[in-house]
């Protein structure tokens, strides 16, 4: 029960950035399959998760995300054969730099989603919500907003 | 003849090297006070704020405001020059983007002031002195500018015209830019970045470059023995030339060092420091989590790397507080 009260107080907003080939159509088997997950989620189509660009990530949080998820087709699945592996290279620097400029690196999530894995993909993004929960609100928009 | 432009130029946060690119005109300075009065330029001449204040608004034909905006008086004297102005240049990468003023915005004031006047290794301070903006003695009130928690770009302030980037701008492209002025040339449209070009450093740069850029970890400079042919991403040392607008005429790499990113990001490019982490990390040969996370480690400082003089101009303008 007082969970409930606590969600009413936060409902955590999440970017996801999935890939067209694997992950989206693994988030849709999710979806045809009726199996229920947080809607804290906002879903980015792209074509892959190697099309994420760092700004892309940084304009979800300005814009008032308090999580991002990215995710792409496992190692050796990529429809452009490397896509991924350019995500995870990118991924694992971009942590470096919000690390650097105070955002906590728990905000920011980069997993595997096959287009048959609609069970797991659900329980990633409830999973997720639940730790951006924890979190609380990020401060990233109104730390932009203030100036003195 | 034509009557003569006024000519202002002034510095806020600044380390002066922005007017010492003005004065690198040399004997062009002729050509320039031919065609204009300098009428406000405190690295030189002696006019006072009172001054400025006096005159007219619109009065001064082109300001060239080089610096960022941290206190107060860079405050006061941006919306000053402002009214006064008809065409107001961010002059410099600290007016365009915050520049090297603008990595104080990893601390807060706080911070800063207890770093420079506390605990500084050349600080004695045993009466925990600090700066007041108000202070009174027997005389009067004493009064010097506010510092602020966050340095800001000149168009976070004001409403800017042109932009010409650099640290400093090229003393050839300001003449350029002053002459086209002058002659009554087409000026671009408003908000446009003068005095350099579209294209990359990359393009311009005469360096060998080959299609295979990856690498297993990255070095400093001075951990490679450059050849002085070799693209620098080629030898592992990271160089901001692909994310950053051309123009210098790659001066940098011409003197054997790598691209420092000071003339800012080409067009349509919204956040300079995030598109140099995308093309350095896509460097890194090798799939496996652990061996990218080792390359990673090698990339000593992201921030002032990718962001040495962009914080307050990129999307998170400041670390959070």
């Amino acid at each position: 029960m007082e969970n409930k009260v606590n969600e009413k107080i936060f409902k955590p907003k999440i970017v996801g950035f999935l890939c067209n080939w694997c992950s989206y159509t693994g988030a849709d088997l999710a979806g045809t399959s009726r199996m229920k997950y947080d809607e804290s989620i906002r879903v980015v189509r792209v074509m892959c998760s190697g099309r994420v660009d760092p700004t892309f990530v940084l304009k979800a949080f300005k814009e008032g995300a308090d999580g991002v998820l990215i995710c792409g087709c496992h190692p050796r699945d990529c429809h452009y054969h490397e896509g991924n592996y350019k995500c995870l290279r990118r991924y694992h620097l971009l942590k470096k730099y919000i690390i650097q400029m105070g955002i906590e690196p728990d905000r920011l999530r980069l997993e595997w989603i096959s287009a048959s894995e609609g069970a797991e993909f659900a329980k990633l993004v409830n999973e997720f919500t639940q730790k951006i929960a924890e979190l609380g609100p990020s401060k990233v928009k109104q730390n932009i907003e203030t100036f003195s | 003849m034509k009557p003569k432009l006024n000519l202002a130029v002034y510095w806020g946060a600044a380390c002066g090297g922005c007017c010492v690119s003005v004065l690198d005109v040399h004997e062009k300075l002729f050509t320039i006070v031919e065609h204009a009065n300098l009428v406000f330029w405190p690295i030189a001449l002696d006019t006072k704020y009172k001054d400025v204040e006096q005159m007219p608004d619109g009065f001064i034909d082109l300001t060239l405001y080089n610096g960022a905006v941290r206190n107060s008086e860079n405050e006061h004297l941006a919306k000053l020059l402002r009214k006064k102005s008809k065409i107001l240049v961010a002059y410099g990468s600290c007016a365009h983007m915050g520049g090297i003023p603008g990595l104080a915005n990893l601390f807060n004031k706080e911070e800063i002031f207890k770093r420079v006047y506390f605990e500084s290794e050349s600080t004695i301070n045993p009466d925990q002195v600090l700066p007041q903006p108000h202070y009174k003695v027997s005389e009067g009130e004493l009064e010097i500018p506010e510092f602020y928690n966050d340095v800001r770009t000149l168009a976070q302030v004001v409403d800017v015209d042109y932009y010409l980037p650099g640290c400093p701008p090229q003393t050839e492209r300001l003449v350029e830019v002053f002459l086209a002025i002058v002659n009554g040339e087409q000026l671009p449209p408003k908000g446009s970045v003068i005095g350099a070009k579209d294209k990359t450093q990359c393009d311009e740069c005469k360096r060998k470059k080959s299609d295979n850029k990856l690498v297993k970890e990255f070095k400093r400079p001075w951990q490679i023995k450059d050849d002085g042919e070799t693209c620098f991403l080629e030898q592992g040392v990271i160089c901001c030339g692909p994310a950053t607008r051309s123009g210098c005429g790659v001066r940098c790499v011409e003197g054997n060092a790598p691209c420092r990113g000071c003339y800012g990001p080409p067009p349509e490019v919204a956040d300079p420091g995030a598109k140099m982490l995308s093309a350095i990390a896509t460097m890194i040969d090798s799939n496996d989590p652990n061996e990218i996370q080792k390359a990673i480690d090698t990339v000593v400082d992201p921030v002032g790397t990718f962001y040495r003089y962009s914080i307050p101009f990129s999307i998170l303008r400041r670390k959070l507080l």
